[in-house]
């Protein structure tokens, strides 16, 4: 009751002073927070964890020493006892007549680098405010870095494992941009995860008094629902189990079991083409006799197996579970990684399975973020959001990243997109002509329109099937090339944030593809302006009424739509006809 | 030949005719100077079939040169309610739709060559790299009002990433 209260004093003057509202407002959404969980996000400067400098590089520095001081007991036992060593390098030093000067360098040395370790860590300060979180560090050089927290696209929290055995934890705040993360290493780890959870809610706290303001200047007709949501999601982060991670973690709706595991990384393509180094091999010293060769490829082996086993570990212990801020992917046995996404932060998706995953049954699933990080390693973790996992688990996976697909429709068309594909679906395909282009695609190759995402289906061989969601969509285009336009065909893409996925679709009908873009870029246009998901949970209530209905709008128009290029597909192509009654009975379904 | 990949029933904006003239002279300053540096093993040693190379370049860039006015004119914006839509290119026919609330910025840019006939070059970036709309050969008071009509959308439609 009295959050609502302090709801009501922020909504009385949002015209004074935005900031202050905005302050207002967030206190009391992160008062119901344990006061400990708030300690680091107070607004105040704070010192990073004391282990810091040993983690970063402090322990090399002690080994450098403990190795000096070895050597000088050594060289100290040896005089006591007159049993002088040739080869200690102390007593070569001492014959020669530098010890002194040599022993003096080297003590400025560590006293220089202990010094600056210690400075260092004094001067890396964070803080947390209702808006930002800034990070200022360096000696001689300052930087001085602000990442705003209403453009966060993930908090990560990594423990490497020296880090672990000290308690420690690296919480990294990624926003858009190509290396645009503020780092905090380390930090408790206990403290990582109350920052997180404090940074998450104040992130969202912010829009919750932003959507109040507007709200308050729409008039009331929108505020009850406003109010009434923000108390019951108050009270939803009150009971909700992810508030204290350590008492109850939320639970993973996911599995991988080893043997999984291992078999798709065994049955990846990295794996042919070891064995097929591997014949070459054998081939080579039996037509020369020469055992020499497998020296050769000594590195090529020791570096695939180096990353079939980092793939190992990297995806042990996987686990993918909905919080309320978001999905939070971890992985890791040793270095323990754990990402968390707010809603609204992924750009696009795939769902795709090599050739040998097929008899199994596997998929994998990779997405697109608009925070990139420069090292590849890091890269494709953070891509990959199911490293392997049946057909339920990608649906599961699915419902949590792009829940505006859970409906009996889209679960239909999701299920047709990841299946063989023939011209009886609801997908808008290639023509016959195009075979072509794609050999064994043509039938599968299509693109329609799911709820709120546009799905593009690819590849026989490798199947995939990429999902952009059109409020995250930054553009559409088509075009063609000589070779397209004399065949009649023409080539669509969807624009999205860089990564691992461009949703681009090739050798597809002229008129359909024209017909396609039109849709996609006017529903596009609509998706956005009704879209909330970036405001994460606190416009969510009175958000989702005019979602829902924008979105049945958006498919009864996505119906509309693909029953008039199925018809001119039909003038084209003699063989869809089956196609086109089945698809116009699907969109009769719909209206 | 079948018709260009197009949208039906659109009225195109069209660059400045004046672009023509930036879009040959570049063409012959580039095309002048890829053929010299081309044709010098041909003068060093002498091999007659050497010159196969600048030969050819020299063909490809006067056809290219001759279908520069056509290539001009298939350069086409518009704006539509919600969105910017971009055409252009003859054999690589490409169009693009882009949502005013997606723009992250708008650049103009003016070389010498734009410059010496009062041309701009308009750039609408947003998030994807991959979107890439340069409007060429703009006047430059067409392309200051149409930047500012850009910002003014993008600001009333605002979205999010």
């Amino acid at each position: 009751m009295s959050e609502l209260n302090n709801d009501e004093q922020a909504d009385n003057e949002p015209t004074v002073a935005p900031e202050i509202v905005a302050g207002g407002a967030a206190a009391p959404s992160v008062a119901a927070l344990p006061t400990a969980t708030l300690r680091l996000a107070d607004g105040e400067w704070h010192r990073l964890h004391p282990a810091t400098p040993l983690l970063r590089g402090g322990i090399a520095l002690i080994a450098i020493i403990g190795v000096i001081l070895v050597n000088a007991r050594d060289f100290f036992i040896d005089n006591l006892f007159n049993a002088r060593n040739e080869f200690d390098p102390f007593t070569r030093l001492a014959e020669s007549g530098f010890l002194i000067p040599a022993v003096l360098i080297v003590v400025a040395v560590l006293v220089l680098s202990v010094l600056g370790f210690y400075f260092s860590w004094r001067m890396h300060t964070f803080r947390i405010t209702d808006e930002l979180v800034e990070v200022r560090s360096g000696i001689l050089f300052r930087t001085n870095r602000r990442g705003r927290l209403d453009r966060i696209q993930g908090i990560n929290i990594s423990r490497p494992v020296i880090a672990r055995l000290f308690g420690a934890a690296k919480l990294e705040v990624n926003v858009a941009g190509q290396d645009a993360n503020v780092e905090l290493s380390y930090l408790g780890s206990r403290g990582a995860d109350d920052l997180r959870l404090a940074i998450l809610q104040l992130a969202s706290g912010t829009r919750a008094a932003e959507a109040a303001a507007v709200a308050e200047a729409n008039g009331g007709g929108v505020r009850e629902g406003e109010h009434v949501g923000l108390v019951e999601s108050r009270v939803n982060e009150f009971l909700a189990p992810e508030l204290d991670p350590n008492a109850a973690p939320p639970e993973s709706i996911v599995r991988i079991r080893l043997p999984r595991l291992i078999g798709s990384i065994v049955l990846s393509e990295a794996t042919i083409i070891a064995v097929l180094a591997a014949i070459g091999i054998i081939v080579t010293i039996a037509i020369t006799g020469q055992f020499g060769w497998l020296l050769a490829f000594l590195p090529g082996v020791l570096g695939l197996g180096g990353y079939l086993l980092s793939r190992l570990t990297k995806s042990l212990r996987y686990s993918i579970a909905s919080t309320s801020d978001g999905i939070r992917v971890g992985y890791g046995l040793l270095s323990t990684t754990n990402e968390t996404l707010p809603p609204g932060r992924i750009h696009a998706v795939e769902v795709s399975q090599p050739l040998l995953w097929r008899p199994a049954g596997w998929w994998e699933i990779k997405i697109n973020t608009a925070s990139q990080a420069s090292s590849s390693s890091s890269e494709t973790a953070k891509t990959t959001l199911l490293p392997v996992g049946d057909m339920n688990d990608v649906h599961r996976v699915l419902q949590l990243i792009l829940p505006s697909l859970a409906d009996a429709e889209s679960q239909e068309l999701l299920e047709a997109g990841l299946a063989a594909g023939a011209h009886d679906d609801a997908y808008v395909t290639s023509p016959k002509r195009a075979r072509a282009l794609r050999w064994f695609s043509w039938r599968r190759n299509g693109f329609v329109m799911i709820s709120d995402a546009v799905a593009l289906r690819k590849g026989a061989i490798w199947r995939s099937l990429v999902l952009v969601p059109q409020a995250r969509m930054q553009g559409v285009s088509m075009n063609e090339g000589p070779l397209l336009r004399r065949m009649g065909l023409a080539e669509l893409r969807v624009h999205t944030v860089a990564g691992p996925i461009s949703a681009t679709i090739g050798a597809m009908e002229r008129s359909d593809v024209i017909d396609f873009f039109n849709e996609v870029s006017r529903t596009a246009v609509q998706s956005a302006s009704v879209d909330t998901s970036h405001r994460w949970r606190s416009a969510s209530a009175s958000a989702s009424a005019s979602a829902s209905a924008s979105a049945s709008a958006s498919v009864s128009v996505a119906g509309g739509a693909s029953t008039a290029s199925t018809r001119e597909t039909s003038i084209d192509s003699a063989d869809s006809d089956s196609a086109d009654s089945d698809s116009e009975s699907s969109s009769e379904e719909t209206r | 030949m079948t018709e260009r990949l197009d949208l039906p029933d659109t009225e195109w904006r069209g660059v400045s005719r004046k672009y023509v003239v930036v879009e040959v002279v570049g063409l012959i300053i580039f095309g002048l100077i890829t053929t010299a540096a081309t044709s010098i093993p041909t003068f060093v040693t002498s091999i007659s079939w050497l010159a196969a190379i600048p030969i050819s370049l020299a063909i490809i860039f006067l056809i290219n040169i001759l279908l520069t006015p056509r290539r001009v004119r298939a350069i086409g914006y518009m704006l539509r309610a919600d969105d910017l839509v971009f055409r252009r290119g003859l054999m690589f026919r490409r169009v693009v739709a882009v949502p005013y609330g997606r723009m992250q910025l708008v650049d103009i840019n003016r070389g010498p060559l734009d410059r010496a006939v009062g041309l701009s070059e308009l750039k609408f970036v947003t998030a994807a790299a991959s979107t890439g709309v340069v409007i060429p050969g703009l006047p430059e008071q067409d392309a200051e009002e149409l930047r500012d009509t850009l910002v003014a959308l993008a600001e009333s439609r605002r979205a999010g990433l």
